[in-house]
């Protein structure tokens, strides 16, 4: 993803004419201009909440967030930490987020690599199967899923209730289900790019389809892959939806959706509403920092079509 | 899988020579592959999905089982729940005609994604066109103007509420009304509070927008654009004679992503009312799922609405799949 200004070519190109130079820098400083005003208005609310969560909600009831600070303080931070069980919707959200992404890779990669390689008949309409199940707004379903997740009974070691709905393996389900539509179209159209001579060669060496599968094309796939758990990890971590709607009990709540209580809980002080709020943020602020062209790359995998 | 069934010749041919390649396992190992996934494709998301159509022609409070009677021939007395029955179109009837939420929800729905066709999609394109062009700190502006889209809705909803607190907010402040006597509240009123959930929504689709678009651009032909140049035109008309008609595929996914996310608008409003109905922000899936919350579920008509909105969304939803495999169709 290294990013070439594509316009160099046809700026040196080009002779600079007197007349036309002027309206080009007029041109380029207003651009500036407009992207320093868009940029401050686009940083404006997220600084503004770090500001009040710094800040005791005594003060700010007295002069209002928009006024200098006389304390700056942490302390809404480890309160919202220490009076929530926010450890514990941090931890539901490892336990549903990271089996969710890795299940979901797994399974959009096997079929992405059998309709890519072995040219079934129903490729087309297989694909067109999973890829509009993703495009569906997720309440067409919820009614019915609703119901679904009461009537579906699972042993009690899966699940503390016996039922697919409040359960961890329910909301992992659906979150599969769900992100696999969008795995699999981004992965088959990365497989069908990907050269077919060492798939074919491995076929003549008499290479099983598993090995096919799991030595060669899945290492291939590595770009893809890393660019789709990104997208995935923040995309399930960041579920709101099914999670109020499939799990009623609070304290099974992940940490995305769990926000809705903590804001009930701490009706009486938006600043350590927002604290709390910040500290939830911090997994996805760290891939914004660290991963944030694998992110990219990943809406770019799915933008696109080879 | 399909290999049995009789082809053309050549095609026969070609297929035969391919099942010699797989050897018995492998077709256990390949059905297996593309079984599994499938299977949960269909239990989770088609199987609800035609199920809301059944529903939606039901009458069910979610006690008892469904009888194939039709309502009309079961006993109905008061305080006993009637099972779940055939009810006809009578949903449909009554969402049309006396549910007091279906059309300001319709009205807002469409509200929503015209904002967004019309505002914030437009002003991420701009981005990404004033971007692509390598003015001097772009990726610094790409950065910035990126971070909302890492974020949860939910956590949008909360911090833009400290931008809007009556007394206390940013806004009020700075135009004068956070004094007890001419307080403006934007979440409250029904008037404004859509308006203000569509900035919020806005501030994360524009830069969403933003990164597809980049993706687009940074794909196009930069010769193409020369020869514009050379041709005499400038950057306006090099933008929507050249550059626009040539990104037709991204600005197909723009679309749908655009439609498909205002069909789906959910969280802020959920985050904003606290889980309640809140007069001016009636939303098509906020309808939906009030049907099966609380104590009284109305899974037939709750399943009504969401086949109205399953219906709207076949369109963006068919436009994407047309523009994704046609091309595969005529290989």
């Amino acid at each position: 993803m290294t990013t070439t200004a594509a316009t160099t070519p046809a700026r040196t190109s080009h002779p600079p004419a007197t007349p036309a130079r002027r309206p080009r820098r007029v041109g380029s400083v207003a651009a500036q201009m407009f992207m320093l005003v868009m940029s401050v208005l686009w940083v404006t609310p997220i600084v503004f909440a770090l500001y009040v969560a710094l800040r005791p909600v005594e003060e700010t009831n007295k002069l209002g967030y928009v006024s200098l600070p006389r304390h700056l303080t942490l302390a809404n931070f480890a309160n919202a930490w220490t009076q929530s069980d926010m450890w514990r919707f941090f931890l539901n959200s490892v336990y549903i987020t990271v089996p969710a992404v890795l299940i979901t890779l797994l399974l959009a990669s096997m079929v992405a690599f059998v309709v890519s390689r072995l040219r079934l008949r129903f490729t087309i309409p297989l694909l067109i199967l999973f890829t509009a199940g993703n495009l569906l707004p997720q309440q067409v379903i919820i009614t019915p899923l609703y119901r679904i997740y009461l009537a579906v009974h699972l042993p009690d070691w899966i699940s503390g209730n016996g039922l697919l709905y409040n359960s961890y393996a329910g909301l992992i389900v659906i979150n599969i289900s769900f992100q696999l539509g969008f795995c699999v179209f981004v992965l088959a159209n990365y497989m069908k790019t990907l050269p077919t001579e060492i798939d074919e060669a491995a076929l003549l060496d008499g290479a099983s389809l598993w090995s096919r599968y799991w030595r060669l094309t899945l290492p291939l796939c590595r770009p893809a892959l890393a660019a789709l758990a990104t997208l995935l990890t923040t995309w399930i971590y960041n579920d709101f939806f099914w999670a109020i709607t499939l799990i009623s009990t609070g304290n099974k709540r992940p940490i995305t959706s769990a926000l809705a209580n903590l804001q009930g809980q701490f009706v009486a002080n938006h600043n350590m509403i927002a604290a709390a709020a910040l500290i939830a943020a911090v997994p996805t602020l760290v891939v914004y920092v660290l991963l944030q062209k694998q992110f990219i790359a990943g809406l770019a995998l799915g933008s696109s079509k080879g | 899988m399909s290999q049995t069934v009789s082809a053309p010749p050549a095609a026969t041919r070609r297929r035969r020579r391919r099942l010699r390649t797989l050897s018995r396992r492998d077709v256990v190992v390949a059905t297996l592959m593309l079984g599994v996934p499938l299977l949960l494709d269909l239990a989770f998301i088609w199987v609800p999905a035609l199920a809301s159509v059944f529903l939606s022609f039901t009458k069910w409070t979610g006690v008892g089982s469904i009888t194939m009677k039709s309502c009309a021939d079961l006993p109905s007395a008061p305080g006993i729940p009637q099972p779940g029955c055939l009810y006809g179109v009578q949903n449909y009837h009554q969402a049309f005609t006396n549910y007091p939420d279906f059309w300001p929800a319709v009205r807002h729905n469409a509200l929503w994604l015209a904002v967004f066709l019309l505002l914030a999609t437009p002003l991420g394109m701009l981005f990404a066109v004033i971007l692509d062009r390598g003015i001097r700190g772009s990726r610094i502006y790409q950065s910035t103007l990126f971070l909302p889209v890492m974020l949860s809705l939910a956590l949008i909803g909360i911090i833009w509420e400290l931008i809007y607190s009556p007394n206390y907010g940013l806004i009020n402040t700075l135009i004068g009304h956070n004094h007890n006597d001419n307080l403006i509240d934007w979440l409250g009123n029904p008037r404004l509070n859509l308006w203000a959930l569509l900035v919020e929504a806005s501030w994360r689709q524009a830069p969403y927008v933003m990164v597809l678009y980049l993706a687009g651009l940074k794909a196009f032909d930069p010769a193409l654009r020369e020869a514009a140049v050379v041709d005499g035109a400038n950057p306006w008309q090099t933008f929507w004679r050249v550059v626009f008609p040539a990104l037709r595929p991204i600005n197909i996914v723009i679309l749908v992503v655009t439609v498909i996310e205002s069909l789906r608008a959910f969280d802020l409003v959920y985050i904003t009312s606290n889980g309640n109905p809140l007069r001016g922000l009636e939303l098509l899936s906020v309808a939906v799922t009030q049907n099966i919350v609380g104590e009284t579920q109305r899974i037939g008509f709750g399943s009504t609405l969401g086949v109205v909105l399953l219906v709207i969304s076949l369109v963006p939803i068919s436009i994407f799949l047309w523009q994704a495999f046609r091309r595969e169709e005529q290989r």
